[in-house]
């Protein structure tokens, strides 16, 4: 039988019978590491070396995404359907993935919709704490098929009062002020108030 | 035995603005499963992408792949590698048994990296190596080809012979963004940007996707009359240590080695007809020839002279116009290399048809500032 | 130094490799904390160093390598997989990286698994190691680039964000209080106090989970497993190999993987199809038909206490929503029926993402070969499965073992 090693495996003998009583008491039988604390680099007691690479990218966001950018800055939502499944497809995409097949249709969506699940967050990306919570949310959007969601945060309410299955609306920037990106709409508000 | 039952690609292009890396991926896809003739969300049992997250801009890249792929609840994963180890991966995965059909697929999408030296030097060991200077680390590849010259005694012109082959073999290739009709003068004439590398002698940057079908050979004989037979894969790692890495490609001469022993091929100089070696460094292309057993015991100054190289010489390489033709992939390289590789074997290749061939190499390097590299062998 | 003439057995005609079956026998980590002084290659070094010692091993014999890390962005350094390979045992051989995110804890194995199962190699490494304390300010930077960039990321997003809203879903459609999700947090903590590399054990109640800081509601500190330094490392050997070795090898029986749409915006979150998805495929592999019944001990992916839950119900060990019903009656302590996370898991041990890997296929290979020490359940043992997950809640991925012979 060929193998890609092609050398005898080499086993080591003798010391094998000694080591197997020990090993079978407890694995892992030790734990190496040294820990550090936070304060131990901050004041350079430990040895290290600081690099602040420069990287940037700039994304083509191709043919649906664009058109999606461009329905945002006009103040519009956009979906695609599949004729197959007969899914209403929002973030748009130029292929529908379960039937993998091409998209058919491009479909004008609703700018209100319902919250399917939400966070109430304290923290921002590098887990910095925030002074007043943000209020992420998935939120179904009218005119789709159920579920079809985007990521968005609410606004304009309080954080006890969000709960799963609120109506909702966006509440864009100023025609002037929009440029073709998903932060054209501010967040989105309740539609009525829970009473 | 595995075999390539379908390929597709999109691309090579020196940007894509049109078309984000989803569509980029869903048109080189959907060729290669109208290829095959198969309907991904049925017949496909693992998907093997190749990506690595600094040159696609993203943390944990195989989170944007399977839409495009028909790989939703699909087996699907992703190797920080180049093509050619997908294929390893996709041949072990069928070899087990996990799987029947298998996808590879990789891409490059170099035109969204607005800092590529920053990306590379990111590569760099950030202890050791990057706090040296602030050149662009395409130095390493001069200093290296330097030291590879001395050694050997190739002459500037002999790595210029390259450039203007690869350069004049691309205008046959319609997918190659970067061919021209370059004398030697011109190639000795482009300026040396990292002495003794000269510009020319630098692949540029392209876009574009290669995706492969592969079967387990029950299932491609009733795919195809005509498979392409993976004979055998091989890849390996010398170091990451500038200090002692080898500096002669011993990765290929290893990668090949197993490559080859898993063929049954014994003399590569004489039973390989054609290969597709990475030459996004012109010097790197004499390298990976000797370092893959093609020329063993000839003196490849000579040989390349002589035009044994050229596509109608007597071991044609990069018969596609190589990376300095078609642009550097990034880890979609090895993909190109494959896909001419196959192609020629279905005497699909145009043009560049060679004549009588039935067994091709491709190999790739991992790139700076790697000493790792794959190697894959097909046959008919 | 040229390369010299090669010599290639004449070979050709010859059937390369053919199936084989595969084992572990032996098992590394380091010691776990939020931040080492070790390099990831010095600690790849370790963990590797632990388990060929185990296995009774030099690294000469180790035929290829298979390294499983998450985001470079942690290390901040490109193609990290090259980086590493000196201190993992990579140099002069075949060396690959997997990265599936976070499901590469048990997806490094699996490849693992069919670099040997093909026959083209019949020892092989497996090592894990993660540096989440390089990036500064803090670990939780780098994954801001997980999101999309065009779509999510200008929303400023926080990982947590993804999870506390699985979490409320799975709270609001299945009806659970935060109180019982919060037990799945006190037990592992507690286990982890019998686990020599654990970061974070400690004996804690309920209030205390319920009381602590608030990250995104609903999740508070301690319902999240820390980021952490780490590595581990797997032996895997081919049959004929591993009786020379060990009396106690155990076998790899099943493996699956499965990676589910990047629109997660569009799926309902509650339940995990792709960790259903790959658990199919693992039991239809291992022959098991009634998982619940036949397997013994289980090692599901704990980042976030409600995990454990959620991957319960995935796996197909507890109906939706009956696994918290589980936990609350003590099924899944140590010394219950089905022991879930017996080695303190995430919560408890740490959570240095691909490394991962050393509390859950090390610890399902620990406890299925009797050599857990404090650790090691009560009950007789023969099946055990690892499951990890990963990515924006995309991938599954299942190991299933056993110490029967095959």
């Amino acid at each position: 039988m060929g193998r890609a090693g092609g050398e005898e495996v080499m086993v080591s003998p003798e010391p094998r019978a000694v080591k197997k009583m020990e090993w079978l008491r407890a694995c892992p039988p030790y734990a190496q590491g040294t820990p550090l604390r936070e304060g131990d680099i901050r004041e350079k007691r430990v040895t290290f070396v600081e690099d602040h690479p420069d990287i940037r990218y700039s994304w083509a966001a191709g043919q649906a995404i664009s058109k999606f950018l461009n329905g945002l800055k006009e103040g519009k939502i956009y979906g695609v359907k599949c004729n197959k499944c007969e899914r209403i497809m929002v973030p748009p995409r130029m292929f529908c993935e379960l039937c993998y097949k091409p998209i058919d249709e491009w479909v004008e969506l609703k700018d209100t919709g319902t919250v399917l699940t939400f966070s109430i967050s304290y923290v921002g990306p590098d887990a910095e704490r925030l002074p007043e919570p943000a209020i992420p949310a998935v939120i179904e959007i009218d005119g789709a098929s159920p579920g079809m969601g985007i990521l968005h945060v609410l606004g304009e309410v309080k954080p006890e009062d969000v709960y799963i299955g609120m109506r909702v609306k966006a509440v864009w920037k100023d025609e002037k002020e929009r440029e073709g990106a998903i932060t054209d709409i501010k967040y989105w508000k309740p539609l009525e108030v829970r009473k | 035995m595995v075999a390539v039952v379908g390929v597709g690609f999109s691309g090579f292009s020196a940007t894509t603005p049109e078309v984000s890396w989803k569509e980029l991926m869903y048109e080189a896809a959907v060729r290669a499963y109208e290829d095959a003739g198969i309907n991904p969300r049925r017949d496909v049992d693992s998907f093997v992408t190749c990506a690595e997250d600094f040159y696609e801009g993203f943390a944990i890249f195989d989170e944007f792949v399977p839409d495009q792929l028909g790989a939703v609840l699909k087996p699907t994963c992703t190797i920080c590698a180049d093509f050619l180890y997908g294929l390893a991966m996709a041949y072990m995965q069928i070899k087990s048994g996990l799987a029947d059909i298998v996808v590879v697929e990789a891409h490059s999408k170099a035109s969204d990296i607005k800092t590529f030296g920053n990306v590379i030097k990111l590569a760099m060991d950030p202890i050791w190596l990057r706090p040296i200077g602030s050149a662009h680390p395409y130095y390493l590849a001069g200093l290296e080809m330097r030291l590879y010259m001395h050694r050997r005694g190739i002459s500037e012109e002999d790595i210029a012979r390259v450039v203007v082959k690869n350069k004049r073999n691309a205008l046959l290739n319609p997918s190659a963004p970067y061919a021209a009709k370059l004398t030697i003068e011109d190639a000795l004439n482009s300026p040396k940007v990292f002495d003794p590398l000269k510009r020319a002698e630098i692949a540029e940057r392209a876009d574009g996707c290669v995706v492969f079908v592969l079967a387990s050979d029950e299932i491609a004989r009733k795919l195809t009359d005509s498979p392409v037979w993976l004979r055998g894969v091989g890849w390996w790692s010398e170091t990451s240590g500038y200090d002692t890495a080898s500096f002669s490609a011993l990765y290929a001469y290893k990668a090949a080695k197993m490559a080859y022993k898993m063929a049954g091929i014994a003399d590569p100089a004489k039973e390989v007809d054609f290969a597709e070696v990475d030459d996004r460094f012109a010097f790197k292309e004499l390298q990976h020839i000797e370092a893959l057993q093609l020329v063993r015991g000839s003196d490849i100054r000579a040989l390349i002279s002589e035009g044994y190289f050229e596509r109608d010489g007597g071991k044609p390489v990069n018969v596609s116009g190589g990376s300095l033709g078609c642009g550097n992939l990034l880890e979609c390289t090895g993909g190109q290399k494959a896909l001419e590789v196959v192609l020629q074997l279905r005497k699909e290749a145009g043009k560049r048809q060679i004549d009588d061939c039935e067994v091709g190499v491709a190999q790739a390097w991992r790139y700076l500032p790697t000493n790792s590299g794959a190697v894959a062998v097909f046959g008919v | 130094m040229g390369c010299e003439a090669m010599e290639v057995e004449g070979i050709s005609g010859l059937e390369f490799q053919k199936k084989q079956n595969v084992a572990i026998v032996g098992a590394g980590m380091t010691l776990w904390r939020r931040r080492l002084l070790e390099t990831g290659r010095e600690l790849s070094y370790l963990a590797v160093k632990q388990a060929l010692e185990e296995a009774g091993l030099t690294l000469d014999s180790v035929e290829a390598v298979v390294m499983g890390s998450a985001p470079d962005a942690f290390d901040g350094v490109h193609m990290k997989g090259d980086y590493l390979l000196d201190g993992a045992g990579g140099s002069d051989r075949p060396y690959i990286r997997v990265f599936v995110g976070g499901g590469t804890g048990v997806f490094a194995p699996i490849a693992g698994y069919w670099h040997v199962a093909s026959g083209l190699f019949d020892v092989v490494l497996v090592v894990c190691e993660e540096k989440m304390s390089s990036v500064h300010p803090h670990a939780q930077t780098a994954f801001r680039y997980i999101w999309d960039p065009i779509l999510e990321r200008p929303l400023r997003p926080n990982l947590t964000w993804i999870f506390a809203m699985e979490m409320r879903r799975y709270m609001e459609v299945n009806k659970v209080k935060h109180e019982d999700i919060a037990l799945v947090a006190v037990k592992n903590k507690r286990n982890a106090l019998d686990h020599p590399c654990a970061q974070l054990a400690e004996r804690i109640t309920v209030e205390d989970v319920l009381n602590s800081e608030p990250i995104a509601l609903p999740v508070r500190r301690l319902d999240i497993s820390p980021p952490s330094d780490g590595a581990a490392a797997l032996v895997m050997v081919a049959e004929h190999l591993a009786r020379r070795l060990t009396d106690e090898p155990v076998w790899v029986t099943g493996v699956g993987w499965s990676l589910d749409t990047t629109w997660w915006t569009n799926r309902d979150l509650y339940f995990p199809r792709y960790v259903a998805e790959a658990a199919k495929m693992a039991y239809k592999m291992a022959h098991i038909t009634d998982p619940r019944k036949q397997i013994d001990v289980v090692e599901p992916y704990d980042p976030f206490d409600y995990k454990e839950l959620h991957h319960l119900e995935g796996l197909g060990l507890a109906r939706k929503g009956e696994a918290p019903i589980l936990t609350r009656e003590g099924v899944t302590e140590r010394d219950g029926d089905l022991p879930v996370c017996p080695s303190g898991g995430l919560l408890g041990v740490g959570n240095p993402i691909a490394a991962a890997m050393g509390v859950k296929a090390c610890e399902i290979y620990w406890q299925l070969a009797y050599r857990a020490g404090k650790r090691q359940v009560k009950k007789e043992v023969t099946t055990g499965l690892c499951q990890a997950w990963g990515d924006l809640m995309q991938i599954g991925t299942v190991m299933i073992m056993s110490n029967k012979r095959p």
